[in-house]
Order: structure tokens, then C-alpha cells, then sequence
């Protein structure tokens, strides 16, 4: 907690009564990115930079992203570890620094090149975890990610020896994005803070993901924050809300209104940061000036909303998430080993998850009012906690109804919502 | 062990569901796998990021009466490029269907030029990210031998 960095810039930033927003940004020309991370600065909203990688570079595929760079293919992301390191410091010069901190966002389970990438450019800032940037990422066996993860952490807290604070951001409470009861979101990004601070990361940010139900995200959000303050002594944390992560409504009515909705969730619950999605995000990757009008709208929502976080105790979310954080910590004494052999017997388990070191049992489905509920809890340690309704067989309509439940609500226009009747737009 | 990688039912030609290989994308491939299911075919799902030479193993362990790629996070183009350049390489497999489909590029939907570039390549269809896109795939399978559906 040295005052500088990341996780103190947004520190200060909520202690002056402002939210912190930022975008999901990332393009492979180096021009491109300079001019996306000017116009993210110079938003009217207080904003940190984002640099996200593309694929190739995520899944550790440097051939192609190399051939990419040298062919001038676009990229859905920027690829930082094959660009040279003076095209990145162009691309920073003069534009990151204390009033404007800029993170590397990836999505790989085994970052060491990146952090090494972006440690030699002078940047400290990253995001991920062993399980979240595993299990939804693609194939490497979680045992690995844990063993580069814990190398990673490493790797990173060295920086800390030169005065700076780098900083680390959970994306376990995202996971798959979509149809995941809220209170295993909560657990999942908790130990994954946990690992990081048990690894020398001493500046750190939960992530939740906006669900289907905002008084669910609500509670969600409370009880992250009290087991965050349980589990995280002597640690500068914070909260950052993602907006929704799964079928983003199409139309550009719907896709504002669930950006309001995350930007509202973020304030009230006394989060500090909120990334936001763009109009774009249901067809392809955003450009700039997309980018530039959700930050602006989220921050226009977030300064008319007040703070009014709930009591966290006494909710089901926080009964579950506690129950889930317990029955892993009291595995090993190593967060890691207890990790792999929660999901190897099942304590932690994400439903629809393909990844072959998930157990596959947990099933969730949207209940009548909205709330992500479990229809099967697997083996995890619920019994007597979670409220459990058996489904019926999944069909594929089924499952593409139940992943456009929000796509669906927000995209229709609702005349007794009386914010629908608000313009999109500030 | 997920109930979703593969379901039973051995002895008939199974048809592979991949990601593409940069992909990590995995709700199409739920949905891809529950819908071949529904419309009388065993599901072999390889699951996301796949690579060519994973692919090329098991069609040639399985003899796939089709192969589909699925790929969203805009990469499709270049990733379903280079499996299917490959893939065609093989000897044993010149001849075995294969089909591509999902969000392709990074600026929305893949333009003619590269769906046939898709083709030419080798992929018997290119499918974009619609309704119809689905619609003309359900056609496309209607002509494939389906098992028993019991
Ligand atoms: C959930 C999600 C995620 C989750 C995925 C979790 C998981 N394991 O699946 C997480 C958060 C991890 C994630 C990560 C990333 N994502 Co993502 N993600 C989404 C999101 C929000 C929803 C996707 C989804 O669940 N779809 C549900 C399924 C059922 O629908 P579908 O995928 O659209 O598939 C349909 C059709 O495409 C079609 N289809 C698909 N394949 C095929 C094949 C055939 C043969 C046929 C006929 C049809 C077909 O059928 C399906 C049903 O209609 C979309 C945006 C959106 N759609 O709102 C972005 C999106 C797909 N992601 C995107 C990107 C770029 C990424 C990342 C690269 C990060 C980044 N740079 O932003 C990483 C992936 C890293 C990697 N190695 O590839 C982009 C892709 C951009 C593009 N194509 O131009 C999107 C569109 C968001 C955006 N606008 O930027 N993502």
C-alpha cells in the first residue's frame, strides 16, 4: 500500500466519490491502440487504459501471432509479446502513468510471456487467476495453470522491489460469462485473491460479473466484500464490476440500458470499478468511439446513482459463497493443491464447464423471477444451503433461451421500466 | 468426468464438433453438440482451441461422417484457413465433409471473397452467425445418414 499504481489510483479515485470505468480494449495496430488508449484518457469519466491481448498471444501461439504482425493482419486484440518492446513504448509514451494507469487484460493460463512483455515496458498491471483463466480458455490441465499462475505471481510481485505496486485483478468472478449462480462466482474470485496475495501480489481487485438479476448481483456484490474483508488482510483491494458477459442485447437501446444497469449495480453496492460493454460487443469488436460513448454513458449513470451497499450476512449468495471458500481452504494448507483437488472431487464445480478437469455435474438454471438458482448442486458442499430444483434434459433451444434471457429482456422495450423511456445516450 | 465431450452410441459415424484453433469460446460448441443430438447424430465435441494436428488424429480415429468447426472470437477465417489447408493435406481425408461456422471475422460477418476462399479451401460450407445460418446447416445435415433416434 504505497500510493502508487493501479490499485491506488482507483483507491483515491472512489475516495474522491467517483467510479472508476473502463473498456475491454484491444487492436493489433500499435497506431490503433496509441489512439484508443488517448480517447479512453481524455473520456469524460474518470478511466484506466486497457490493453487487450490478442488470441494467438493468450493461447502462447507466437508463430501466428508474429505472422500476423508481419503480414499486418488484424488481430482481435493487441499482440503485445510480438510487437518489439520499442512499438509498445511508443504506444505508451507520454500517455500511461500515474494519472492514467493502464492493464494488460489476456485470458491465458500460462502468462509468463506476457508478464514479462508487459513488466519490460513498464507496466504492472494485469488480470486472470489459475482457474478462471483455465477452465473457460481452452486446454491446459488446471494443474499447470496453478503451477504458472503461482510462477506468474512471482514473477510479477518482483516489480514491487523498485517502488511500484503491481496489481492483480480476479476474472473468477466471470468464469464462462454466463449461467453461473452467483454465489460460486463469488467464492471462485475470492480464493483466486487469495492465491494472488499467498503469491506476493499485495494490490489486488475482485471481479463480479453483472448476472440475470440485479438484486442478486446486489447481495452478491455485499457478500464478495465481506469475505473480502475477512479473507484479505494487510491487502489494498478493491471491487470491479464487469457488465454483462454473456448474449449481449442487439439492438442500441437494450445494450445502453444493461450498461446502465452494471454502472448502477457498481455504485450502489460501493464497488470502485466497472468495465463496460460497447453496442457492439453482440456482432464483433468494438472501435474506438463505441468504446469512448459507453465509458462516457456509464459514467454519466454512475454519477447520478448513490451509494447504498446492502448488509452482506444473512443472504443466500453469502451463505453459499462462504460455504464454498470454507470447504476449499480447509483442504491443504497450500491454496493451489486445495484448488486442484476442489475440482477434483467436485467442491468447486461450473456448470456447463468442457474443461476435462471440471466435474460436470452442477447444473443452473434462471428461475421466475430472475435469480440464477442450481437445479443440480453435483458434489459441492450445499446440502441444507442451496435451494436445489432438478431440471428437465437440457435441449439446444432450451440452452439458447436460457443464455438470451437477458439479451431478450433488455432488447424488448418495456413501457413501465420508466429508464427505458430515458434517452440512450448522455 | 463431463457428461458432454462425447455421447454414447459406438459403432456409427460420429460427426466432430472443434473449436477453432485459437478459440476458447465453448457455449457454441454446447449448443452445436446439443443440437446434432437432437437431429439423430453421435457427437465426438474435441472441445475449444483445437489444433490441426489434434483434429487430423481424431477423424482419422474416428471416420467422421462430419466434421464442423465453430469458431467466434474472429479468428475463424485464419484459424479455419489453416486447419482446413491442413486437414485436406491428408491423404485419408480429402473427402471427408467439413463445414465451418460462427462470428469468422473481427468486423462482423465474413465477406464473399473469403467465404470462398473458405471453400475453395476445402470446407463443403461456410455457415455466418444467423438464424439462417443455422437454418441452411439443419438442411445441410437432413442429408446425412442419421442413427435410430430412440
Ligand atoms: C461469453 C463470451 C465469452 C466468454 C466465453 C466463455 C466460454 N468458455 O465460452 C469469455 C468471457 C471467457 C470470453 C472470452 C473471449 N472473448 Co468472448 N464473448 C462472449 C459473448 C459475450 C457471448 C458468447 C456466447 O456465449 N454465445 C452463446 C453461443 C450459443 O452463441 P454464439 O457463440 O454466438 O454461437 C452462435 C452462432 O455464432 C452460431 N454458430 C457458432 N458456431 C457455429 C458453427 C456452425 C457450423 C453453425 C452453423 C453455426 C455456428 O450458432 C450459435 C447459436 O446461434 C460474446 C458476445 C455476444 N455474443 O454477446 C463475446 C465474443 C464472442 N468474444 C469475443 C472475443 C474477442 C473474446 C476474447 C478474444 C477476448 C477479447 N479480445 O475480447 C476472449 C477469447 C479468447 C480466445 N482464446 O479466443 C468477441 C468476438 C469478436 C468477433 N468475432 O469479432 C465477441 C463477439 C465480443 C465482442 N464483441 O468483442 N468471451
Amino acid at each position: 500500500m504505497t500510493g502508487v499504481g493501479f490499485g491506488a489510483f482507483v483507491r483515491r479515485a472512489h475516495d474522491a466519490g467517483r467510479l472508476v470505468v473502463q473498456p475491454r480494449m484491444g487492436m493489433s495496430s500499435p497506431e490503433r491502440m496509441r489512439a484508443g488508449l488517448l480517447a479512453t484518457r481524455n473520456a469524460t469519466a474518470t478511466t484506466v487504459g486497457t490493453i487487450t491481448l490478442d488470441s494467438y498471444t493468450r493461447v502462447g501461439d507466437l508463430e501466428s501471432a508474429e505472422l500476423a504482425v508481419l503480414e499486418g493482419v488484424a488481430l482481435n486484440g493487441y499482440p503485445i509479446v510480438s510487437h518489439d518492446r520499442a512499438t509498445t513504448l511508443r504506444v505508451l509514451d507520454g500517455i500511461h502513468g500515474p494519472g492514467f494507469p493502464v492493464q494488460v487484460r489476456h485470458g491465458s493460463a500460462a502468462p509468463q510471456h506476457i508478464f514479462r512483455a508487459l513488466t519490460a515496458v513498464g507496466l504492472d498491471a494485469s488480470e486472470g487467476g489459475p482457474v478462471s483463466y483455465c477452465l473457460p480458455y481452452g486446454r491446459v490441465p488446471l494443474r499447470e495453470s496453478v503451477a504458472h499462475w503461482a510462477a506468474s505471481c512471482r514473477l510479477l510481485a518482483t516489480v514491487g522491489e523498485s517502488g511500484a505496486e503491481p496489481h492483480l485483478e480476479t476474472f473468477g468472478g466471470c468464469v464462462l460469462g454466463q449461467l453461473c449462480p452467483p454465489s460460486l462466482l463469488v467464492a471462485v474470485s475470492l480464493l483466486e485473491a487469495l492465491f494472488f496475495r499467498r503469491h506476493g501480489i499485495r494490490s489486488i481487485s475482485v471481479s463480479y460479473a453483472q448476472q440475470t438479476d440485479p438484486g442478486q448481483d446486489a447481495e452478491a456484490v455485499a457478500a464478495l466484500r465481506r469475505l473480502c474483508a475477512r479473507h484479505l488482510p494487510d491487502t489494498e483491494w478493491h471491487v470491479v464490476v464487469y457488465a454483462y458477459m454473456g448474449l449481449y442485447p442487439e439492438t442500441e437501446e437494450g445494450a445502453y440500458r444493461l450498461l446502465g444497469k452494471a454502472a448502477e449495480l457498481a455504485v450502489a453496492s460501493g464497488s470502485e470499478r466497472l468495465i463496460v460493454k460497447t453496442v457492439a460487443e453482440s456482432r464483433r469488436i468494438p472501435t474506438v468511439a463505441e468504446n469512448v460513448a459507453a465509458l462516457e454513458y456509464a459514467a454519466a449513470v454512475a454519477g447520478r446513482t448513490p451509494r447504498a451497499p446492502l448488509e452482506a450476512t444473512g443472504t443466500q449468495t453469502y451463505a453459499e459463497a462462504s460455504a464454498l471458500v470454507d470447504a476449499v481452504l480447509e483442504l491443504d494448507d497450500d491454496l493451489g493443491t486445495a484448488l486442484l483437488k476442489a475440482f477434483a472431487e467436485g467442491r468447486l464445480d461450473v456448470p456447463y464447464c468442457l474443461h476435462p478437469d471440471n466435474a460436470g455435474f452442477s447444473r443452473s438454471y434462471i428461475d421466475a423471477d430472475g435469480r440464477l438458482r442450481w437445479a443440480d448442486i453435483g458434489k459441492m458442499p450445499l446440502n441444507g444451503i442451496a435451494d436445489v430444483r432438478p431440471a428437465q434434459a437440457v435441449t439446444s433451444a432450451g440452452l439458447l433461451e436460457s443464455l438470451s434471457y437477458v439479451r431478450r429482456s433488455y432488447d424488448r422495450y418495456d413501457p413501465e421500466d420508466t429508464r427505458s423511456a430515458e434517452p440512450a445516450r448522455p | 468426468m463431463s457428461p458432454f465431450p462425447t455421447s454414447p452410441a459406438p459403432g456409427d459415424q460420429p460427426v466432430l464438433v472443434a473449436g477453432g484453433i485459437s478459440d476458447s469460446h465453448t457455449w457454441n460448441l454446447v449448443y452445436l453438440q446439443l443440437l446434432l443430438e437432437e437431429h439423430g447424430q453421435r457427437v465426438v465435441n474435441l472441445g475449444p482451441c483445437v489444433p490441426e494436428e489434434l483434429l487430423i488424429t481424431e477423424a482419422l480415429a474416428h471416420r467422421p461422417a462430419l466434421i464442423v468447426v465453430s469458431s467466434v472470437n474472429g479468428h475463424g477465417y485464419h484459424d479455419g484457413m489453416r486447419t482446413i489447408t491442413r486437414l485436406r493435406e491428408h491423404p485419408e481425408l480429402t473427402a471427408v465433409p467439413a463445414v465451418i461456422g460462427g462470428k469468422l471475422g473481427i468486423a462482423g460477418p465474413c465477406g464473399d471473397d473469403e467465404v470462398a476462399a473458405l471453400r475453395a479451401a476445402g470446407y463443403d460450407a461456410v455457415f455466418d452467425d444467423s438464424a439462417e445460418g443455422v437454418d441452411a446447416f439443419l438442411r445441410m445435415l437432413a442429408t446425412l445418414p442419421q442413427r435410430a433416434l430412440v
